[in-house]
């Protein structure tokens, strides 16, 4: 049952974002006021969703488990170094879909807006905690620093998400809702939007599997190394 | 846990007093940044720009860093760590005696390069001096935070190189604050709100500082 439900994961991962591109470019009406380039409300937040608060929230989770002594174990460093690694390619993706809209909307690529200034410093932190992890070879110690800092890191979080509020720059308040939870996109935009924020987290999800895998394998190979290494040097003690 | 903070405390300034690192080589550097700053902006421009706030700031931050690493440099003579493992000390004063040491090296620093950028950037002495509580809150929140990056970099593979690559981009929300505080200082605006931010900030990092660092020193 397990294995089946890994096995459909993949697919359905794949049917979902088939239906986001699906109605997002074809099903759904443009924008009234934005026209072709509102389609874009279907991906960037979305993935900004997935980078800000899935993939952080996840390694921010699994960094703390880890620092707690009951739940301290390889998984929960592995998962939480994973997560911020597929972290990094959605920041990038989450400034990037983020430029192509900021050009024709306010006419530049990048604006020292609150919301984008804070996003891209989140994007360097995590890269400082991929840096960190190799600036280290002793795993236990280099599992508490990333820990460590990964839950420093997330302090970064809320910073970033009320950053719209606090400075009140160019990047648009919330879109979705409003502060008093008031849905403020309906209909087939509702619906699209909706499973597009599923699409993607189920992308994480899945990218986080694999990419947890690898780090597996990966672990392995370097301890089958050290034994063969180990091995070998023995047999020229012998001969 | 206030008695090891004490002590460590004690401890670091008797070293920088000794060694008088603080005051042949980071001083004179904050100096220098300072002039370049000057220099970088144009004679027509450094009297009366409004950049003053941000450039202190940018300085300052630049000794920080300097400052850290020197900071946790001094844990690493041989035996140092063995003693304070040997002794029990509790960790959350190690903590705390680290950073209130660096950040009273900070404000002595800070308090200079004040001085500096009223004569070199001709920035307001009246704004400067209003400025100064949220200076001390915002120089204590990098020394606090300052402690808690230099731990989780020490003693790795280019320690020096990856304390800025890790603690900048984490410094910017600070850098950030203080440089809004500084500017409403000058501009006769409120400094409270960002004072209290700043405050906030501090006893964020001091409390996980008080939690974590343990962690950091396990061996």
């Amino acid at each position: 049952m397990k294995q089946l439900s890994q096995r459909l994961f993949g697919p359905l991962t794949l049917i979902a974002m088939g239906a986001t591109l699906a109605l997002g470019l074809w099903v759904v009406p443009p924008d009234q006021v934005q026209g072709e380039l509102g389609r874009l409300v279907y991906i960037h937040p979305s993935v900004a969703w997935v980078a800000l608060y899935v993939s952080f929230g996840t390694s921010a989770i699994a960094s703390a488990l880890y620092l707690w002594k009951r739940t301290r174990s390889e998984v929960m460093d592995r998962v939480a170094y994973c997560a911020m690694e597929v972290s990094v390619v959605f920041i990038a993706l989450t400034l990037i879909t983020g430029s192509i809209w900021g050009r024709p909307a306010w006419g530049v690529w990048w604006v020292w807006d609150a919301r984008l200034t804070s996003s891209a410093i989140l994007g360097v932190l995590a890269l400082g905690y991929l840096a960190l992890r190799r600036a280290n070879d002793d795993v236990q110690l280099r599992a508490r620093r990333s820990a460590v800092f990964a839950v420093l890191v997330a302090i970064n979080v809320p910073i970033i998400h009320f950053s719209v509020q606090w400075w009140k720059t160019l990047h648009q308040g919330a879109t979705v809702f409003t502060s008093n939870r008031t849905l403020l996109i309906h209909g087939s935009q509702a619906w699209t939007l909706l499973i597009s924020f599923i699409a993607f987290t189920m992308l994480f999800f899945w990218l986080l599997r694999y990419r947890y895998r690898l780090e597996v394998q990966r672990e392995n190979l370097a301890g089958a190394s050290l034994e063969e290494a180990l091995a070998s040097r023995r047999r020229e003690g012998t001969q | 846990m206030i008695r090891t903070a004490l002590l460590v405390f004690k401890k670091d300034l008797r070293i920088e007093m000794r060694s008088r690192v603080l005051l042949w080589q980071v001083l004179p550097f904050g100096v220098m940044a300072l002039l370049l700053c000057g220099i970088a902006l144009g004679p027509s421009h450094a009297g009366n720009s409004s950049a003053g706030p941000g450039l202190f700031y940018l300085v300052t931050l630049l000794v920080a860093l300097l400052m850290i690493n020197r900071s946790q440099s001094v844990e690493k003579t041989p035996g140092t760590k063995a003693s304070v493992a040997t002794l029990g000390l509790d960790p959350a004063g190690v903590f705390l005696g680290k950073s209130l040491a660096l950040a009273t090296e900070l404000w002595v620093t800070g308090i200079i390069l004040l001085g500096g950028s009223v004569v070199i950037l001709h920035t307001s002495l009246h704004g400067a001096i209003l400025a100064l509580p949220s200076v001390v809150v915002t120089l204590a929140a990098l020394a606090v935070a300052g402690t808690l990056y230099g731990a989780l970099t020490s003693g790795g593979d280019g320690a020096a190189t990856l304390l800025p690559v890790l603690a900048l981009p984490a410094f910017a929300p600070l850098l950030i604050a203080g440089e809004r505080s500084f500017s409403a200082a000058l501009n006769h605006g409120g400094i409270w709100r960002w004072w209290l931010i700043l405050s906030v900030a501090l006893s964020v990092y001091t409390a996980i500082g008080i939690l974590l660092y343990g962690v950091l020193e396990e061996s």
